[in-house]
């Protein structure tokens, strides 16, 4: 563990230090969010809620970019109209706001691809459960291996 | 301080949010969860200052986004099966991970910190100098469109890409062809 | 949908506001939040907002499929194009102070307004078509199931 100088007290001790505990709230926050949708992502058999589960992560991972972004008594990033910027107004950063708005947009974009995979999944194997998709699947492995094993020396 | 417990408040109803979702066997609550879900985020975003991302979070994922999930919902089918397998194990690597990812957060700076590391670099150059480059009031649009213009340019191209894949796969267009060809053998 | 007479009005009455607001959104994102992006969600919002009340022949009346089709493209070429043309003016990849040499940052907004035009069309192209693929194929679960 990098300690940042040599002046500050170890980690242990930081823990029950207000300020490091109000500052470092939102990290275990969102953890806690992502750890669910990763929950969701493993533990539910179905893929539409699967999907969500990654849409929740997805969420998660954005808020800790923004949440780098953000300055202690600062704005948003818009100067006034006039243009006549006051040096001493603090504006939050930028930069995670341009890479996570063009995240979202790229991001229904490629769950829209996802639940496309879904539909057509349920057409050819008419379920979208994956222990039943499973146990087809092993079914489908089994007869291509009676129908052509032997051909190819064993397993197809 | 008071945006803190915003902030806090907000997350916990995130996550309540969240814990509903993993518990829903109805498909159709789950997907109207997630769009109360994505407009706490859109809150949560606000109290951040990120006031273009709340708005395309809003407009993504209460709006598009359920209505494509509800579109799939009645392709497919309503109910979630009752799970087979028991979420020990799932609950333990989850658990796992979260732990990782908390002492990952001990090393970091202070939520709204001025001087951590992201405040110091290119952020503060792009708030200073376009004033002057670009003279135009949202730093977030000169950024998209002017300074990281390659970005965008790219992002705009992996939603071309995305749209172009969901119509080949559903679309119907490959299904009708294959049809029309039957016809004619 | 053929009996709810005051969502059918209702929509009527908005989905043109939509469009609007979301032109707004377009050409207002240089001074307030807002951009290509947002505003392309929100115009195909209203497209499938006219398409879920009125049925999905309606909307592909007023907006046909081959157009949707073409903008998804079309926004991208409309994107590298304005690179391509600051290429041509003799300056680099999009940079946008080809386009007023003499007073760098009119060029900025004018190159800003290009590719955020550009941004625009793929976003509501891309939102459109996968609406249209999703709602084309005829559902597995009937009404009275929800």
């Amino acid at each position: 563990m990098a300690v940042k100088s040599g002046t500050e007290p170890a980690v242990a001790s930081h823990i029950f230090d207000w300020d490091f505990v109000f500052g470092h709230a939102n990290y275990w926050l969102f953890i806690v969010l992502m750890m669910t949708g990763l929950y969701i992502v493993v533990a539910r058999g179905n893929l539409v809620k699967k999907i969500v589960g990654l849409n929740i992560f997805q969420v998660a991972v954005f808020m800790l970019y923004i949440s780098i972004g953000k300055v202690t008594g600062g704005t948003a990033p818009i100067f006034p109209l006039d243009m006549k910027v006051d040096p001493t107004v603090v504006y939050s950063n930028p930069l995670p706001h341009v890479l996570i708005l063009t995240a979202i947009v790229v991001g229904i974009a490629t769950t829209s691809l996802g639940l496309a995979l879904i539909v057509r999944i349920k057409e050819a194997f008419d379920t979208i459960e994956e222990d039943e998709l499973l146990l087809i699947e092993r079914k489908l492995t089994a007869a291509d291996n009676r129908e052509h094993g032997p051909a190819m020396g064993g397993r197809a | 301080m008071i945006v803190t417990i915003i902030d806090i408040l907000l997350f916990f109803m995130l996550v309540m949010t969240a814990l509903a979702i993993v518990n829903r066997r109805r498909l159709f609550s789950v997907v109207m969860l997630a769009g109360v879900f994505s407009l706490l985020t859109a809150l949560l975003f606000v109290t951040m200052d990120a006031v273009d991302v709340a708005f395309t979070e809003a407009a993504v994922g209460a709006g598009i986004s359920t209505v494509l999930m509800l579109g799939t919902i009645a392709q497919t089918s309503r109910r979630e099966k009752d799970p087979t397998r028991s979420g020990v194990l799932p609950f333990f690597v989850v658990a796992v991970t979260g732990a990782a990812l908390v002492y990952g957060t001990l090393d970091m700076p202070n939520f709204g910190d001025p001087n951590a590391p992201a405040q110091l670099h290119v952020g503060p150059d792009y708030l200073k100098n376009s004033v002057e480059d670009m003279d135009l009031p949202n730093v977030v649009t000169s950024i998209l469109a002017s300074y990281r213009g390659y970005d965008t340019l790219g992002e705009t191209a992996v939603v071309f890409t995305a749209g172009i894949g969901v119509l080949l796969l559903i679309s119907g267009l490959a299904g009708r062809r294959r049809r029309e060809d039957e016809e004619e053998n | 949908m053929q009996h709810h007479l005051i969502l059918r009005v209702i929509t009527k009455l908005l989905v043109s506001t939509i469009i609007l607001f979301s032109l707004y959104v377009q050409f207002h994102g240089d001074f307030s939040p807002g951009g290509g992006f947002q505003a392309g969600v929100i115009m195909a919002a209203a497209f499938i907002f006219y398409g879920l009340v009125f049925g999905l022949e309606n909307v592909q009346r007023v907006f046909p499929p081959w157009i949707v089709h073409r903008m998804m493209a079309l926004g991208v070429m409309i994107y590298a194009g304005t690179g391509f043309f600051s290429m041509f003016l003799g300056y680099d990849y999009l940079d946008y102070n080809a386009f007023a040499p003499h007073h760098p940052s009119h060029g900025q907004h004018y190159g800003i307004l290009a590719v955020e035009l550009g941004v625009l069309v793929t976003v509501t192209g891309v939102m459109v078509a996968i609406y249209y693929a999703f709602a084309g194929r005829p559902p597995q679960v009937s009404d009275e199931d929800w």
